[in-house]
């Protein structure tokens, strides 16, 4: 274990909850307090760089089974000492939110939305939380596990069918 | 959706042109590259507010790579960033490749470093056309057009493909050089940086060039970190972050070059960026061709390197003796891809590029992310755009360098 994640560790017991060693370190937070351990890591630590925030949908994991459905991953780069970090934040289907870093980082405006957009965790305190891939009216959250690969067709998205619909009139005329 | 026709339909009606007024630029329109929609917020001819607006080319990348088999999520990869894919084709692999703890000959890191190299190249010889043509100087588009035709034709002797390579495969590379090919890049190589010293007697003084550029979207060094910018958006600002030197992947601990970077982190000084980094892409490929010959006639491709076809039930027979029966065959799954996460991530010609992969053990992904530079460059265009005239959100959407594949993925 490196020292800077085991001092991570002692000073952050209540929000740091498991460290993993992989490719890089992980380390598995807590939401509560997750908002003043980002800030520590920005300001003191020099984890200047959020290179990459998402989501991902444990439903029916095989390998290993989770309590909570969904995980938000921060990728954080320190330019100094060049060391990546990977932080994950377990976020249960029930009450389905996260605070947002998007006072830290405008970088994470974008990437929270998209978490949004494709997974429907809310992120309190984001400015502008809209979908960013998917059409405004878009209905349900493509990433999901859940989400089907093809839509029956009274479910497909009603913008489109109204537009064939109005294409069969005009050729009717 | 039509908020910019009923807002000002009720200004023409009102006549009160004291309030701001509303426009859409995009989604058809020459500059913006593709589609990318900007709803603006106008004060005279100054931006006040900007709100870029994308999606209208996703594709939903990230669910289909989740619903095919590693070796087919390189072909996606192609149509990510469409003008550098070969670049793409290594992050896909790279990724892989570290989850299943795989090494590469050292020949296929030669030759994967020389093609993402070349497909630097002719981003930048694109780029920079294309760049030049939205703030007007025509001839410029046209040479480097000839240009990038010379590499993509030895693209085309390499795999076959001139546009959508897929040549890097997980393991290695697909094919190796034949030595025409190799002699076709060391000539490309001995001529070009002539051909670089001919653009930039073309518009490096240039006053209109000048005009245009210097002074326009400025991002200071801490704010540029801020807004994720990397790449040569990054260098502009004189932060000298390369993932090729700092976390060096493929063959890039091999080879020498200079990271470049600017000083008042301006369009003019992302542009100098750009001309250096394609000198200094061109020495690399040099040093790389030099080093090919050392590696004659290695494997290019790892000995357990998966294959390109996996069936969904993959089943590894083992032999058991029986004290009874004499020997039982039992089968069992055979796992190629073992459960974890890997993150691999490169330098592409546009910026930081990386793939984030979930694996629960089967041979399609759980979860593949990619983070594409495109996107974030796109959301740092409000930021920039400020203050400016409606004229220069062109050449901040240029000097940006987006490809809307890339950023609606």
């Amino acid at each position: 274990m490196e020292p800077f994640v085991k001092e991570l560790k002692e000073k952050f017991n209540s929000v740091v909850l498991e460290v993993q060693e992989k490719d890089c370190p992980t380390l598995v937070c807590n939401r509560e307090g997750f908002l003043d351990f980002i800030k520590y890591l920005k300001e003191n630590k020099g984890f200047k760089y959020l290179i990459d925030l998402c989501g991902v949908d444990y439903l029916n994991y095989k390998p290993k089974k989770f309590e909570e459905r969904f995980e938000v991953v921060y990728h954080l780069y320190n330019l100094d000492t060049k060391q990546l970090l990977r932080i994950k934040v377990r976020i249960p289907e029930e009450d389905c939110w996260h605070y947002s870093i998007t006072s830290l980082w405008k970088t994470a405006n974008w990437f929270e939305r998209e978490c949004y957009d494709m997974y429907g965790i809310r992120f309190e305190g984001h400015p502008d939380l809209r979908r960013v891939l998917m059409p405004p009216d878009w209905e349900g959250y493509p990433l999901r596990k859940d989400y089907p690969l093809s839509l029956d067709e009274e479910k497909e998205w009603k913008v489109y069918k109204d537009l064939i619909e109005k294409n069969k009139k005009r050729r009717g005329k | 959706m039509n908020l910019a026709l009923e807002v000002n339909k009720k200004q023409i009606k009102e006549e009160s042109w004291e309030e701001p007024f509303f426009i859409n630029m995009g989604p058809q329109h020459p500059s913006t590259h593709g589609v990318l929609r900007l709803f603006l917020e106008l004060d005279g001819e100054t931006i006040v507010n900007c709100d870029p607006i994308i999606g209208y080319l996703h594709r939903g990348i990230e669910k289909l790579a989740e619903n095919l088999t590693y070796p087919q999520t390189i072909v996606l990869s192609d149509r990510l960033d469409y003008i550098s894919s070969a670049a793409n084709n290594v992050v896909f692999a790279l990724a892989v490749e570290k989850l299943m703890g795989l090494k590469v000959p050292r020949r296929a890191r030669l030759l994967r470093t020389i093609v993402s190299e070349m497909a630097r190249i002719c981003n930048h010889l694109l780029w920079l056309a294309t760049h030049a043509l939205d703030i007007g100087a025509m001839t410029v588009f046209l040479y480097c057009f000839r240009d990038r035709e010379w590499l993509l034709n030895i693209f085309e002797k390499i795999c076959g493909a001139r546009l959508t390579h897929s040549y890097v495969r997980i393991g290695g590379v697909r094919l190796d050089f034949t030595p025409e090919i190799i002699d076709d890049l060391y000539k490309f190589t001995e001529e070009f940086p002539q051909r670089i010293l001919d653009y930039e007697t073309l518009i490096d003084v240039n006053r209109i060039w000048l005009k245009r550029t210097k002074g326009i979207a400025v991002v200071s060094a801490e704010e540029a970190i801020n807004l994720g910018l990397t790449g040569p958006c990054l260098r502009g600002s004189g932060v000298p972050y390369d993932v090729r030197k700092f976390r060096p992947y493929d063959a890039y601990d091999e080879v020498e070059f200079i990271v470049p970077t600017g000083k008042n982190g301006d369009t003019y000084d992302r542009y100098r960026v750009r001309m250096e980094e394609l000198r200094q892409s061109n020495f690399i490929i040099k040093q790389c061709l030099d080093k090919l010959k050392e590696t004659e006639g290695e494997p290019v491709v790892a000995e357990d390197a998966p294959d390109l076809y996996i069936p969904d039930n993959l089943r590894e027979i083992a032999p058991t003796p029986h004290p009874k029966r004499g020997v039982l065959f039992k089968t069992k799954k055979r796992i190629i891809f073992p459960p974890g996460e890997a993150f691999a991530s490169i330098e592409s010609p546009k910026g930081e590029l990386s793939v984030y992969v979930v694996s629960d053990g089967s041979n399609r992904p759980w979860r593949f992310r990619i983070r594409t530079p495109s996107f974030v460059h796109v959301s740092a265009i409000p930021h920039m755009a400020k203050g400016h005239m409606i004229a220069d959100l062109v050449a901040i959407i240029g000097t940006l360098d987006i490809v809307l594949g890339d950023s609606d993925r």
